[in-house]
């Protein structure tokens, strides 16, 4: 007699698609309380880009949430022919304030729902102290790993945008392709199946993606202008500035209105831009802690400007 | 008396920080039982990645009676004074006395600490050494403010004897203390209570948990041991990563894997560092081959396909990490098959060195050029020398360098020999970073040790020059490893250098250039000093010559090259106090000439050493002493200096006859031994003056009435201070 749990003992657990993987993270952590945003609808080099992250987890007021992120790390494309890098892939991203005492166990179930079967598997929670130096960010926590593979990095944040966390959020943040590739036995990342290979009209990640990692990978190395990048970093600079300068009244409807998050999407647009530079090669070693500094600045002033909304706890 | 049983369950604590913490632990808490009265025999303490527990054995249930003395504020002060002193001692006025002293009246305060049971006492140290507890990195969680390495779940802290076990009661940030805990995160399930400390250790075992890191140590290597001596194979041993992983499981099940053939292949060094820095995996030799063939990696669990899944999880990992590594290593063979490593050493125009000290590249060239100068005086072929400099560095632009920075040089040995370098070039790359620690070992190849003297010497000059010397316990450049290298480097390879040459040479090629016609001039500084082979070169060199040497002369190199020798000459007697050659007996001889040949320091330095450990040696330094103090009081009585010839025709005494002949004789052998630096026999030639000089001073009043006799005494008590000072200034010697 099948009921829904039995679905979720060893064998039958098993999921079948990078798809499948997703929708099993989305409901466990739904059912654990967390809101499930859908991503931002930016360019960013990781999910704790997204304001949900970034600026949620400053200020006193409580947060839950849960959300898949697209993220691009332009240095790392290798044509789609590398097995395990690319310059686009997916992050899945849980952050909840006050980190939650149980967390830990939260998130081995999070494993169990994906098929990960604890009992023949070994699961490690090995340091890894976590910082970004262009969010103006760190924390303290793990890297885990599964049989010696890191899937996933857990965090306890200590200081966002140069502030300290008070409460702590706990963040953790899945590598998806490379838990998927393992859970489903895939060597190759352009081999996995991203909707079920039993459906008539089954597509991999390769199907899918494959083309856009060989545009991406040329446009990031070898066309991107660099003088129009290094344009819109300036811009998004200037523009961060602007709308931060501008007084909290709006003029229009008399309210306070502090933009904390359009002036944010700047500092995310001139991060991500200097990481085109990058790969591009035209930022020098010592040029990139100056570039690394001014998008800190960036992120440092929003996040001052955020803790004076509602939102941040103002 | 009871035992006290502490335990911090924590989430997972960093491996590399669980031993010092456990002894800080058991530091803190024994202290703060001393401080409280609290007699206690000695702790032991215990770390898993999940747990931090202390044992204390026999604790008394009372504390002792203190009795402790305050000494207050003088009769008379302001009262603020008094107050402040009543408020930090918690006392009333009715209880203050006043006593006497040589320096007046104060009030004093005599306390007696009452004898009381000491749970309470406990739970306030256990309490403040939570909240005080010096981790290298600590965190919040939560809404909490408490501080703890990782999130803190549970405090087990009890009291155990015959009669049971007691709950030391107190609570951290809502965290209250009980008696009980909980073992493997995956193989346990539930909280248990214990009742001692052998019921928690045996209750932990049942619960898939060993308590003790060096069991958990031993146990890993010994089954590593067995699983590859069962196939003909020996596990590399590694200490560090041992007691790392150790620290990263509570149940350690051992298990070895293949590494693919295909791998098989690259370089030793490649395999371990990638499997050891990635997957904290040990390697595994077939002794037969040299070659690493497999792994031991350590699990944190037992399982029911015994470990089938792990290990085929951590094979797939490490086929990955491998495939990168070879990814590198081919990429970096072609490199050097398509450019040499010269092309492979392109990238380094591109990255700074030091901002002021321009890019490495710029660096490779001075080091280049002054390994050159060096090579003929460490027994190098020049060529060979500026060859292996040229190339030495080429490796950290490989890629596998920029993956594991610690392969730098062990790689840059590969890629020379691959790039058909020969003749010691190989070598020279993989050696030319040594020695690094105290106990490195030092390169004696000749075109290693021209190219190691270059390094080093372009970075202590270099940093001198630029002014950014070590201060106090700031040396972020090194200075001082680089300093005890060089001077390794020569005392090791018995080498005769005249340092302050070599640091112009080099001072004034980062200072003003060394192409063209300066390169010239910096050989001939290098090898011959501002001499008149100099003056010859520079005048050769003409009106190009003569700027360069006013250039030079207004550079400050001299200072700065005086300055570095000191710094040499600190760094010598640190290194030589460790051999026995104490830091005054250096200075003796630091007055002699040539001091900048370390070599020659020592070895004056050494022979001396033996000289005042012998009989004549001590009682002719007392001798010197004697004389030079003597001396000392009459000319500062006379205001005169005693510097004439004495005249032995003045001499009146037999003593005093036979003080002239023992110089007469000695002093040109002393002289001659000197000079063919046979510095024993320098000494053997001094101890026949002991004798003589004893007896001058038993038998003959140097202050005579006469005072030209007078006078002939004292020049003759100079010129025994003269001819000893050919040897060493022994006023400098104490004692």
């Amino acid at each position: 007699m099948a009921t829904l749990n039995d679905g979720f003992t060893m064998g039958n657990n098993a999921p079948r698609s990078f798809q499948e993987i997703l929708l099993r993270l989305q409901t466990y952590w739904s059912g654990k309380g967390c809101a499930i945003l859908q991503p931002y609808d930016m360019e960013v080099g990781a999910g704790t880009f997204h304001p949900a992250t970034t600026l949620r987890s400053l200020g006193t007021q409580p947060w839950a949430a849960a959300y898949v992120q697209p993220s691009r790390r332009p240095t790392d494309g290798r044509y789609g022919e590398n097995p395990n890098r690319l310059q686009h892939y997916y992050q899945y991203q849980v952050i909840i304030k006050p980190s939650p005492p149980d967390l830990q166990e939260l998130y081995l179930g999070s494993l169990r729902a994906i098929g990960i079967d604890m009992e023949l598997h070994d699961i490690r929670f090995v340091e890894d102290d976590w910082e970004s130096p262009t969010l103006g960010a760190w924390g303290l926590g793990w890297e885990v790993w599964c049989d010696g593979m890191e899937v996933s990095q857990f965090t306890y944040f200590q200081q966002v945008g140069g502030h300290d966390c008070h409460p702590v959020s706990g963040e953790l943040t899945y590598g998806l392709e490379r838990l998927a590739m393992y859970v489903l036995g895939v060597d190759h990342v352009m081999d996995m199946p991203f909707n079920d290979p039993q459906t008539p009209i089954p597509l991999t990640y390769g199907d899918i993606f494959r083309q856009t990692e060989q545009e991406y990978s040329r446009w990031n190395f070898d066309v991107a202008d660099t003088d129009t990048l290094l344009k819109h970093f300036e811009d998004a600079e200037a523009e961060c500035q602007r709308i931060l300068d501008a007084p909290a009244e709006d003029p229009k409807t008399g309210k306070r209105i502090i933009m904390a998050h359009p002036a944010y999407d700047q500092a995310i647009k001139a991060s991500h831009v200097f990481n085109l530079l990058d790969a591009r090669g035209v930022i020098s070693v010592t040029e990139r802690q100056a570039y690394i500094g001014r998008v800190r600045a960036l992120t440092k002033m929003c996040a001052d400007a955020f803790i004076q909304t509602p939102a941040g706890g103002a | 008396m009871p035992d006290l049983l502490l335990e911090l369950f924590s989430e997972e604590i960093p491996a590399r920080m669980q031993a010092r913490a456990g002894e800080d632990l058991s530091r803190l808490i024994e202290e703060g039982l001393t401080k409280a009265g609290i007699y206690h025999a000695g702790s032991k303490a215990f770390s898993t990645p999940r747990r931090l527990t202390l044992t204390v054995s026999d604790v008394a249930k009372q504390t002792y009676s203190i009795e402790t003395e305050a000494k207050g504020p003088r009769v008379g002060a302001p009262e603020a004074a008094l107050q402040g002193f009543l408020r930090n001692q918690g006392a009333e006025e009715s209880e203050l006395e006043i006593r006497e002293d040589s320096k007046g009246q104060y009030y004093h305060l005599s306390k007696t600490e009452p004898s009381v049971p000491s749970i309470g006492l406990i739970a306030e140290v256990v309490e403040a050494t939570i909240r005080n507890f010096p981790w290298p990195k600590s965190m919040r969680w939560g809404a909490g403010s408490l501080r703890w390495v990782r999130p803190l779940h549970s405090i087990l802290c009890i009291l155990t004897d015959e009669e049971g076990a007691e709950v030391v009661p107190f609570a951290v940030d809502g965290i209250e203390a009980g008696n009980t805990t909980e073992g493997h995160r995956f193989m346990s399930s539930g909280r248990f209570a214990v009742t001692s400390f052998d019921d928690y250790e045996a209750k932990l075992k049942a619960a898939k948990v060993v308590l003790d890191p060096a069991e958990r140590a031993d146990h890993i290597w010994e089954d590593a041991k067995n699983l590859a001596f069962a196939q003909g194979l020996e596990v590399v041993e590694d200490r560090g990563l041992l007691a790392e992983v150790a620290g990263l499981v509570e149940w350690p099940v051992v298990l070895m894997g293949d590494i693919a053939e295909d791998f098989i292949g690259l370089p030793p060094e490649v395999l371990q560092t990638s499997m050891k820095e990635h997957q904290k995996f040990f390697s595994v030799r077939d002794p037969k081959s040299g070659k690493i063939v497999k792994f031991i990696t350590v699990a944190n669990r037992e399982t029911a396909d015994n470990g089938k899944t792990i290990l085929a999880g951590n094979q797939k990992v490490l086929f990955a990490r491998l495939s990168d590594a070879k990814f590198f290593w081919e990429n970096d063979l072609r490199t050097v098959e398509r450019e040499g490593l010269e092309g492979m050493a392109a990238p380094l125009a591109n990255v700074t060195f030091h901002n002021k000290l321009g890019t490495q590249a710029e660096r490779i060239a001075r080091i280049e050029a002054l390994a050159r100068e060096i090579a003929p005086l460490v027994g190098a072929k020049p060529d060979l020398a500026a060859e292996a400099a040229r190339v030495a560095k080429a490796d950290l632009a490989s890629e596998m360098v920029y993956e594991f920075p610690e392969l730098q040089g062990t790689m840059g040995r590969y890629y020379a020999a691959h790039a058909g370098h020969d003749d010691g070039v190989p070598e020279a790359c993989a050696e030319h970073y040594s020695p690094l620690g105290p106990s490195d070992d030092v390169p004696s190849a000749p075109v290693s040790v021209a190219v190691a003297l270059a390094d080093k010497i372009d970075a202590l000059t270099g940093f001198w020059a630029i002014d950014e010397k070590p201060t106090g316990s700031k040396d972020p450049f090194a200075l001082r490893r680089a300093a005890l290298g060089v001077i390794r480097l020569v005392l090791n390879n018995k080498l005769r250098l005249h340092m302050d040459r070599l640091f112009d040479s080099q001072i004034l090629r980062i200072k003003l250039g060394g192409d063209g016609v300066k390169g010239k001039l910096l050989a001939t500084l290098a090898t011959h000093g501002f001499h008149t082979e100099m003056e010859t070169q520079i005048a050769a060199a003409g009106a190009e010559g003569q700027h360069w040497k006013d250039a030079a002369f207004s550079s400050g190199v001299g200072e700065i090259s005086d300055d570095l020798v000191a710094f040499f000459h600190d760094r010598l007697k640190v290194y030589l106090r460790d051999e026995g050659i104490s830091h005054d007996v250096i200075d003796a001889v630091l007055a002699m000439p040539n001091r900048d040949d370390i070599a020659l320091v020592v070895m004056r330095a050494e022979a001396l050493t033996a000289f005042l450990k012998t009989d004549d040696g001590t009682n002719l330094l007392q001798g010197y002493k004697r004389a030079n103090n003597i001396l000392a009081a009459e000319e500062k009585k006379d205001g005169v200096a005693y510097e004439g010839t004495p005249d032995v025709k003045f001499a009146e005494e037999d003593a005093e006859k036979d003080l002239f002949t023992a110089l007469d004789s000695a002093e040109p052998a002393i002289s001659a031994a000197l000079k063919a630096e046979d510095f024993a026999a320098a000494m053997q030639a001094m101890a026949a003056l002991r004798a003589p000089i004893d007896q001058f001073f038993e038998t003959v009043q140097v202050n005579a009435d006469n005072q030209i006799v007078r006078r002939n005494r004292l020049c003759l008590l100079n010129r025994i201070r003269e001819v000893m000072q050919k040897v060493a200034i022994f006023s400098a010697i104490e004692g």
